[in-house]
């Protein structure tokens, strides 16, 4: 059958609770039939695609206690409400000044419209491989604050993702925040990602590194990198961590890292790329990450 | 299907609208309110066709539900136009020969009326960044991107936010 060139959304409803215990009980209530709802930005693209056939409600949870904070604390860092936008973060003073790499990664996402609904805690909620914001919120090293009417809770982000689409969330549990600790002092950061195009699209293969002083490691400098778009779930590549502690970031150990880089990825076949390209691009954008770090110190 | 009734400003006007919940606010424009100017492009957040302005900033309405946009300010392509003169933007893109077929033209001045009003003085990557989620398949951009040029020229900026 062909596919409608611009279908409409399938029937459900719509459910705005009063507060996040009313949120969390309608969503263990209707497990399997519903979903809450932040930006709606990769949502309504799934449902158009007639996936998740089974979805009867979408649960408003944008405004409810904790969800509209955005706020910066010398002690404790970055806390973003989860109906945050985009754009309103990537143009918050303390973002750009204490978590450029968080900015420059929300910039890269679709459009200037599209970020004025797209959330970072809706990116890190669909769990998909691909969320150009997901690697950079794992290298600032994010816990997400989640409500659940049996209790409250903290999920760390490096075990949140479980496949494609997967985490350990739960019916009836919402990310309310993320909270980003202060950053190491001198931290530095790079996004690199591959698109079809030069801006707005998805990414064939993300790369995020980032480096900063650690007298703590023999090298001195402590390095890090996540890739999006190579596994079943967002990868931090703990080799190239391991390396950075005995070497010296240079433009010899650049090389070889890019190539731990590419040897710890699984990418797959799809409509955006091959597997052995999206590999080998993960080799140039890891060599091409890694050198702009080094120009950066 | 499940019917819920708001209330929203549009250019200006408050609407009470009875709008099905799995409706967009594009389809609610068009199909409720006959407000035909936001067109339905790709129908998935890409082409930008049917941006408007929500509550002062730019949104693809084909990604917002017509029922979030309860107690909401819009503006449309229609609402740019005050008392019968038009928007320096669109003066300036029609001027510059920035519109060919013209289905991409409503959602690029809401785009550029958008960026001329938190940037007044853009540079020509500051137009083309906020034209990233404008897709239009005549022109090849030149020409619309020199009529934003004039408009911040000349500098009367219409106030279109409530």
């Amino acid at each position: 059958m062909a596919r409608e060139a611009h279908p409409a959304l399938p029937e459900f409803d719509y459910i705005k609770p009063k507060t996040l215990a009313e949120a969390s009980q309608f969503l263990s209530e209707h497990a399997g039939e519903s979903r809450p709802l932040l930006g709606g930005t990769d949502i309504f693209v799934r449902l158009r695609d007639g996936a998740w056939k089974e979805n009867k409600f979408l649960v408003d949870v944008k405004g409810l206690d904790g969800t509209d904070v955005l706020t910066f604390d010398e002690q404790t860092g970055l806390t973003v409400g989860a109906a945050v936008c985009m754009n309103r973060l990537s143009s918050f003073p303390a973002v750009k000044e204490h978590y450029p790499l968080l900015a420059e990664v929300c910039d890269t996402v679709a459009a200037y419209q599209l970020r004025n609904r797209a959330t970072v805690v809706g990116n890190i909620c669909n769990a998909s491989p691909a969320g150009d914001t997901v690697g950079a919120c794992l290298l600032y090293g994010g816990i997400l604050n989640v409500f659940n009417v049996g209790g409250t809770r903290q999920e760390a982000l490096n075990t949140f993702f479980v496949g494609p689409g997967k985490s350990v969330l739960k019916p009836g549990d919402i990310v309310t925040s993320l909270q980003l600790p202060i950053p190491p002092k001198g931290m530095i950061g790079k996004y690199l990602k591959l698109n079809r195009n030069n801006r707005g699209d998805l990414a064939i293969v993300g790369v995020t590194a980032a480096a900063y002083p650690n007298q703590d490691v023999p090298s001195g400098v402590t390095v890090r990198m996540a890739l999006a778009s190579v596994a079943p779930t967002p990868l931090v590549v703990s080799a190239i961590e391991d390396y950075f502690k005995q070497e010296k970031l240079t433009s010899d150990t650049v090389q070889t890292a890019a190539q731990l880089a590419m040897d710890s990825c699984k990418p797959i076949d799809d409509v955006r790329g091959t597997a052995r390209y999206r590999s080998l691009m993960v080799r140039n954008l890891a060599k091409q990450a890694l050198t702009a770090l080094l120009e950066k110190m | 299907m499940t019917i819920h009734t708001i209330t929203c400003t549009v250019n200006g006007e408050s609407e009470v609208v009875e709008v099905p919940a799995h409706w967009t606010l594009l389809q609610m424009l068009r199909e409720k309110l006959g407000l035909t100017g936001t067109k339905n492009g790709c129908a998935g957040g890409e082409c930008g066709a049917c941006t408007v302005m929500l509550n002062g900033a730019p949104v693809n309405s084909c990604m917002v539900l017509g029922v979030e946009c309860d107690g909401a300010t819009i503006v449309t392509v229609e609402g740019l136009v005050k008392d019968g003169q038009l928007d320096p933007v669109q003066a300036a893109i029609v001027e510059a020969g920035g519109v060919q077929c013209g289905f991409c033209t409503p959602g690029v001045l809401i785009s550029a009326r958008s960026l001329l009003d938190r940037n007044p003085n853009p540079t020509e990557d500051e137009i083309k960044e906020a034209l990233v989620g404008n897709l239009c398949r005549c022109t090849g951009y030149v020409r619309i991107i020199d009529g934003i040029k004039e408009a911040a020229k000349l500098n009367e900026p219409v106030v279109i936010k409530e």
